[in-house]
């Protein structure tokens, strides 16, 4: 009895220790990275290459997906915004939706899915097949030479990334709510101007994207970096990262939006 | 993949992220109308902005020509003192009448400015002589409940007397 209350908390004790000092690993790692970020501006076709897989190929996901937003947000506010008789406020509902939330978020989750699995993959990868100690060998750092590439990258992408999804989904609620339904064009935009503030509401959807940014892209890179050198340990690692960045994310957003409403 | 192609794509999608951020500012956004260039702010003392905000829009005629800079409470009068900042474009006489309005039933507030007949214009700092205050709806619905019932009350009274 005694001893199997013993080994259930001495588990619990395992993960939380472990947990622990895999959260200040990764907080040692980004400072890492902060560090030895100076050859990814040296040399700055590193970062460019890296811009080009994590934010260029991103692109045809993000645009769709916020197209698709864009549209769904117009036929669902239009449905509840008409039964108050205030179907011009249209705009201000997915131009606000966009901006401030959605825009940001999703964006994240589409990033951590698409490019910050490709980035754990690919690190965990390099490290199996021992291209990192390699490197190492040869007196380059490995953090100077791959990982902080694609931190500034996926940093300098997402809020790029974060704006093109809000004007596309801007643009595919425009296209439902006013050739399909019917919305005055003029009440459309001008009511959006009227309520969506550039410093309020744009500067702190960037902001958000920026911290989602250094979130989403800071997860691939630590858990492709630890990742045990085995098949199983990458797919391992791939899987943490979406679901880490996710959550992450997620909390950010409630913590950042709280600061932001407030003040 | 070729270096130059790389730079290629990459440079249009920063060019397309940065017009993105653009559009966003100016179209979606109030970037443009919130930079109003050369303006002069007149105060004007109110007993009830209601939910009067700052930067919400000031007009004349339903066009916009200055924005409300700020609001504070005087604890001498008990007003509200609100100051907006006006075009300097758009010179306005002394006895200019200071209006809250509410855009549509439930929209937002916004100072309307009905121009007098004075000769000498409104300079930077000077005051709104007349202003009137924002309707409060429930202050509304409360007179005319009051005024229904004293008329039915009267009807009443009225009623009584015929019948004596």
């Amino acid at each position: 009895m005694f001893s199997a209350v013993a080994s259930v908390l001495s588990g619990i004790g395992h993960r939380v220790i472990d947990s622990l000092w895999r959260f200040g690993a990764s907080i040692r790692f980004f400072f890492y990275v902060l560090i030895y970020s100076g050859e990814s501006f040296r040399r700055l076709h590193l970062t460019i290459r890296e811009i080009y897989f994590t934010g260029v190929l991103s692109l045809i996901i993000i645009l769709v997906s916020a197209f698709f937003v864009g549209m769904v947000l117009a036929l669902q506010g239009y449905n509840t915004l008409q039964r108050y008789g205030s179907s011009e406020a249209i705009g201000v509902l997915v131009a606000l939706s966009l901006v401030r939330e959605l825009g940001p978020v999703v964006t994240a989750l589409l990033f951590a899915g698409r490019a910050g699995t490709a980035i754990t993959a690919e690190i965990g990868l390099m490290r199996a097949t021992e291209q990192l100690s390699a490197m190492e060998m040869m007196a380059v750092s490995p953090v100077a030479r791959v990982v902080a590439p694609r931190f500034w990258a996926g940093v300098f992408s997402m809020p790029l990334l974060a704006a093109l999804f809000s004007m596309v989904g801007v643009l595919g609620g425009y296209l439902v709510a006013v050739p399909l339904i019917g919305v005055d064009a003029g009440a459309f935009w001008s009511q959006m101007q009227a309520s969506v503030d550039f410093r309020e509401d744009i500067v702190n959807g960037v902001i958000k994207s920026v911290v989602f940014g250094v979130a989403c892209t800071m997860i691939a890179l630590f858990e492709g970096f630890d990742a045990p050198p085995t098949a199983e340990g990458v797919s391992r690692a791939t899987t943490r990262t979406v679901v880490n960045s996710s959550l992450a994310v997620l909390g950010l957003d409630f913590v950042m939006t709280s600061f932001m409403i407030v003040a | 993949m070729e270096r130059t192609t790389i730079d290629l794509w990459v440079g249009v999608f920063v060019a397309a992220g940065a017009a993105a951020l653009f559009g966003l500012a100016l179209k979606v956004g109030n970037f443009n109308s919130a930079t109003l260039g050369e303006t002069y702010s007149v105060t004007g003392a109110f007993e009830n902005v209601g939910s009067l905000k700052p930067r919400a829009p000031v007009k004349s005629a339903g066009v916009v020509v200055g924005r409300v800079d700020n609001i504070k409470f005087d604890p001498e009068s008990y007003e509200a003192l609100v100051t907006v900042k006006v075009d300097k474009r758009y010179p306005f006489p002394k006895d200019t009448f200071a209006n809250i309005y509410t855009a549509g039933l439930l929209g937002e507030q916004y100072i309307g400015l009905e121009a007098g007949g004075d000769d000498k214009m409104l300079q930077d700092g000077d005051k709104f002589s007349k202003t009137q205050d924002a309707v409060v709806l429930e202050k509304m619905i409360g007179q005319f409940l009051y005024s229904k019932a004293s008329e039915s009350g009267d009807d009443k009274s009225n009623d009584i007397k015929e019948a004596e």
